[in-house]
């Protein structure tokens, strides 16, 4: 699978053909770096490693550094793997190579888009898990029109089952987001144009997969 | 709003080129284009500007408001639409609010929107 990482700038609308509003995330992608081919011989299984995003110099440890200078790049902040990256050009994938969205996706084409979701903190079950709540104000009810109600039966099992769904931390997870259309590509620019939404704040990191 | 917008929206805000600078208070009619199957044909919408939202964006829309047999009806159109075919300029108003949402509280008089005196030619020489 190929793909490439980008930042997310943020949500805007265009018109497509047919005269349909249509929103859509725009994404600065690229160009990424090649910093690390990994095959079966030395690493057990086949892929890619992008680099992407400047990082400043005495920010970088020494291991990544040496790690970055065998590409030939600057140290860079996001490193992400693609597996079988493009396995059809398997000539080109040479370490310290530029891919830019022009080579990875073009117009009417689908992708995967990952981010990072905005943490919400400690939220409750309505939020975290879209529970109903309890429904009335009234008939009995009082301050619990938002509790999660029963979390189990009685003496047996005696206990609450593993993996039920309670209030906690909420967002900043991995969210991946599947078959987003590609409206328009920007070379120059390296700008990508996707349909609908994608997870994160604006200039988080997003990877777009292929 | 990032610079990098203008890249994608430039392409868009050509629509809007045609159209009159309205402001809300301004009484307007909209020439929309409607599809019925294959068919289209052009339908007009006259009232008052209520309100303009997101300028400058691509997101931009107005509001017009009319009363149609005296029930009140608000419609919304986002201003790069290309179902708007043109947009015509009948009155400009006086008002001192962007939002003008004190106007479905009221009927008939009291919905009156002073009009905006031209300055003309004579006071200027």
């Amino acid at each position: 699978m190929s793909g490439i990482i980008g930042r997310k700038i943020g949500m805007t609308s265009i018109y497509s053909a047919d005269g349909q509003n249509v929103a859509c995330t725009l994404v600065e992608a690229g160009p990424c770096v090649i910093t690390q081919v990994k095959n079966e011989d030395t690493d057990g299984y086949k892929a890619v490693q992008l680099g992407y995003g400047e990082m400043k110099e005495k920010r970088v440890n020494k291991a990544s550094k040496g790690h970055f200078a065998k590409a030939g790049t600057t140290p860079k902040k996001k490193v992400v793997e693609f597996r079988d990256f493009r396995v059809e050009f398997e000539d080109e994938v040479n370490i310290g190579k530029e891919i830019t969205v022009g080579a990875v996706f073009k117009e009417g084409d689908f992708l995967d888009a990952i981010g990072k979701s905005k943490g919400k903190g400690f939220q409750g079950v309505v939020k975290r898990h879209g529970f109903g709540g309890v429904g009335e104000s009234t008939h009995g009810q009082h301050n619990r029109s938002r509790a999660p109600g029963s979390i189990g039966a009685c003496s047996f099992p005696s206990r609450v089952f593993k993996g039920m769904r309670m209030a906690g931390r909420t967002g900043g997870r991995r969210v991946k987001i599947l078959n987003l259309r590609v409206m328009k590509i920007v070379p120059e620019k390296n700008l990508i144009l996707v349909s609908g939404s994608i997870p994160g704040a604006k200039n988080s990191f997003v990877v777009l997969e292929k | 709003m990032s610079e990098l917008f203008k890249v994608i929206e430039e392409e868009y805000q050509e629509n809007r080129k045609n159209h009159p600078d309205f402001k809300a208070g301004d009484t307007i009619n909209v020439h929309v284009k409607i599809r019925e199957g294959n068919k289209e044909r052009i339908q007009q919408f006259q009232g008052v500007v209520i309100q303009r939202k997101n300028k400058g964006s691509n997101g931009e829309t107005f509001t017009v408001r009319k009363v149609s047999n005296s029930v009140g009806v608000e419609r919304i159109f986002p201003i790069i639409s290309p179902s708007i075919e043109k947009i015509e300029l009948i009155r400009e108003g006086k008002v001192r609010r962007a939002r003008l949402y004190y106007l479905r509280g009221r009927q008939g008089k009291a919905a009156r929107i002073k009009e905006k005196m031209k300055h003309s030619t004579k006071n200027n020489a």
